[in-house]
């Protein structure tokens, strides 16, 4: 059994070329993650390797104007994501800090690093128009494959690109922005560099945190990319404090 | 049974030892039969045989100094409130012409002589052998039980039992009426201290006093109730001889004995004892001071850190600790359903020449990840002589192998590598081993800050400093070899 498994899954490797990325084994739309829904299992596919009748739904909900916060354990779920930009990539072994650093960093639209966007702004990358989502998440992990997907656009070879607004009630020192994401990825809050996650990476809840930092009072902004090649793009985001434990006391907004 | 092996306890040190008056020492001064090491207003005593004792400020470099009245042999020390209870045997365990023993006592305010309320009480005798019966009074261990506030003293030698008495905590003398009750045989230099439920009675064996050829080891029992019975982990009862070891002899440290116990903190216990012979100090008699650990709810002798390159793991995940540069892939990929008649070959590991072109020159961060034995993840730990220590050990530089480049410690309470060491003391690292194995790492300090803090892991992947916490695996890193 074992034999035929490990068959099975170098068939599949090289069915996919001679990148060795792990994401691989993960990144089949027909693979369904414990825990989650199976809806996307089974489904037809065009011919980019698309789920034809993929959707937004169960993974995300519109947004809506209620008061929002983040969950029970203070991962953030109100985002404003935009449609991907295709970045190919066969392989996220070319993930390196360097690497991340100069893709996270060029200029891809208008007002890239200060822009708010609305629901429905588009936005010209090269020959692609795109547009940002204002979504909530039904999870606490932001599933960018299934955001792709579910609006029928490239899921690997991508660059996303996250916004969000956080209010507080008061100034909060010495709180650490925790990420995790698959893959590689930047974060921001308030315009400074917060956290880099650098490699082929698996996303793990507070894999890499930022320095300390100080969420002011009022209205604070994160803003977040993420890069993969082959692979089921998602992320996590909280802030947590010098015990480790979630902030909480915070609205999100999209304005 | 040769002579040798009739010298008993302390009784030898009549003969063997004057004295000891030198200057510095640093990490294992000389000393035979000290007592439990006390802090006493931020300073470090042990006394020993024939008087006098040992201070140090950071509890790596001793002095003579430390002052103790009455002779006699193998003191020890308890902190009761705010004076300290000192015992001492005033005879010498058979070489002095008997078995008739004594235990004395006496109380101080201070253990620094030089502090105007160092002034020791009249000693006062608490426990006494006749010289026929089973029993010969010397080596006292004291233990002020947590639970009931109640102090008790242990003391005897080879010749017959070892005996437990109740003391005053108000007065140091012997409880009004109490009787001797036998816990052990066959050893010496005894010591009890509470964990977690249990009183354990740790007693030296094997020989005492003849140099590296001495066979002193520290061995224990527990038992629920302070007065026995104390079984070691086979059962067995002391009084018919039982122990399971917490310190052999080694290579060069031989005949551990005097076991005493010092808590610097949660988690972080440390043993002190002497050894008959250090073979790089002329195989003489000096204080040894190790990590204290606890496996199964038995205490055992941590490693003395051993300098080395490792791989520096977090518990929290399993991630090492590596320089945030560039991931250098090795050549070649997928090594896998390919021709198996191609010819096997070994391939070279990555070696620091293939890699380190492509790291900055400057300040590089630090973080955690996959451990690939990758020259950007192996880290050489050395000593650091002449910059001092803390307690039982010095303090070690922690560098990138095979480079100058070492980890510091930032004035943000973050951890960075700095191209070259410069001696400055966010450079200096604390390695102390912790009760459960693992290890707890400290900047000397902390840049702008007088906060202790530690090497944590915020994150999987993120290593910062904060306050260390023995309950988090973030707070605890082992070492490993690769």
């Amino acid at each position: 059994m074992k034999k035929k498994l490990l068959l099975l899954t170098a068939l599949y490797f090289s069915a996919l070329g001679n990148a060795q990325s792990q994401n691989r084994l993960t990144s089949n739309p027909a693979k369904v993650a414990p825990g989650q829904p199976a809806a996307q299992s089974g489904k037809a596919a065009d011919k980019a390797g698309r789920d034809t009748t993929a959707s937004l739904a169960p993974y995300f909900t519109q947004a809506t104007a209620l008061t929002n916060t983040p969950d029970a354990e203070g991962f953030i779920r109100r985002w404003l994501l935009l449609e991907p930009i295709n970045k190919p990539n066969r392989s996220n072994t070319v993930f390196t800090d360097s690497y991340l650093r100069d893709t996270f960093t060029t200029t891809y639209f208008p007002n890239q690093f200060t822009t708010i966007p609305k629901n429905g702004d588009k936005v010209k990358v090269d020959s692609q128009e795109l547009t940002w989502h204002a979504l909530e998440s039904s999870n606490f992990n932001v599933k960018l494959f299934r955001f792709a997907s579910g609006l029928k656009k490239n899921t690997y070879g991508v660059l996303f690109w996250a916004v969000t607004i956080v209010n507080s009630p008061r100034e909060v020192k010495n709180v650490r922005m925790a990420a995790g994401s698959n893959s590689g990825s930047m974060w921001w809050l308030n315009g400074r560099e917060a956290v880099l996650l650098s490699g082929d990476r698996r996303m793990v809840m507070d894999d890499c945190v930022s320095p300390r930092l100080t969420i002011n009072k009022g209205k604070n902004i994160i803003r977040g990319a993420v890069i993969n090649g082959p692979g089921m793009s998602d992320f996590c985001i909280r802030f947590i404090d010098e015990k480790g434990m979630p902030v909480k006391d915070l609205t999100i907004s999209y304005k | 049974m040769n002579l040798i092996t009739k010298i008993t306890g302390a009784t030898a040190l009549f003969l063997i030892f004057t004295t000891v008056k030198v200057g510095a020492q640093a990490g294992k001064p000389f000393i035979h039969d000290p007592s439990t090491i006390m802090l006493c207003d931020g300073k470090y005593y042990t006394f020993g045989t024939f008087g006098g004792g040992l201070i140090s400020e950071d509890g790596w470099t001793w002095n003579s100094g430390g002052v103790r009245p009455g002779g006699g042999a193998a003191p020890d020390v308890v902190k009761i409130g705010d004076r300290y209870l000192i015992a001492y045997g005033a005879t010498g365990g058979g070489l002095g012409g008997g078995h008739n023993g004594r235990i004395l006592t006496m109380w101080n305010k201070t253990l620094d002589p030089t502090s105007p309320d160092f002034k020791y009480s009249e000693a006062v005798v608490v426990a006494s052998s006749d010289g026929t019966e089973d029993n010969d009074a010397i080596d006292p261990g004291l233990l002020l039980d947590p639970t009931s506030g109640r102090l008790w003293l242990s003391y005897g030698t080879y010749f017959g039992f070892i005996r437990l008495v109740e003391l005053d905590p108000k007065t140091g003398k012997r409880v009004k009426g109490n009787k001797p009750i036998n816990i052990a045989i066959d050893c010496e230099a005894t010591d009890l201290m509470y964990q977690d439920g249990w009183y354990y009675l740790l007693g030296t064996h094997g020989t005492c006093c003849d140099g590296p050829n001495s066979t002193y080891n520290i061995v224990v029992g527990r038992s629920r109730k302070i007065t026995g019975p104390y079984l070691d982990n086979m059962g067995r009862d002391m009084l018919k001889g039982g122990g399971k070891m917490v310190l052999a002899g080694g290579k060069k440290l031989i005949g551990p004995g005097h076991f005493g116990r010092i808590v610097l903190g949660e988690g972080v216990q440390k043993m002190s004892c002497h050894y008959e012979a250090d073979l790089d100090r002329g195989a003489r008699s000096v204080l040894g001071i190790r990590p204290l650990l606890w496996k199964n709810g038995w205490p055992v002798a941590g490693a003395i850190f051993k300098e080395g390159t490792y791989q520096i793991t977090s518990e929290r995940r399993g991630y090492a600790l590596e320089l945030a540069v560039d991931f250098v892939r090795m050549p070649g990929g997928m090594r896998f359903v390919r021709n198996n008649d191609e010819p096997v070959k070994t391939v070279p590991p990555q070696e620091l020449a293939d890699v380190i072109s492509t790291w900055p020159n400057g300040d590089i961060g630090v973080r955690i990840g996959d451990y690939l034995s990758r020259p950007h993840q192996k880290w050489t730990i050395t000593a650091v002589p002449d910059a001092g220590g803390y307690f039982g050990s010095p303090y070690y530089k922690i560098t990138i192998a095979g480079t100058d480049r070492v980890l510091a410690a930032t004035a943000e309470a973050e951890v960075i590598t700095v191209p070259a060491f410069t001696g400055a003391p966010e450079q200096l690292w604390r390695i102390d081993q912790l009760t459960d194995g693992t290890y707890r790492i400290m900047p000397k300090v902390v840049p702008n800050s007088s906060e202790q803090l530690a090497l944590v892991a915020a994150g999987d992947s993120t290593p910062t400093l904060a306050k260390f916490d023995m309950r988090s695996d973030n707070s605890k890193w082992t070492f490993n070899v690769d």
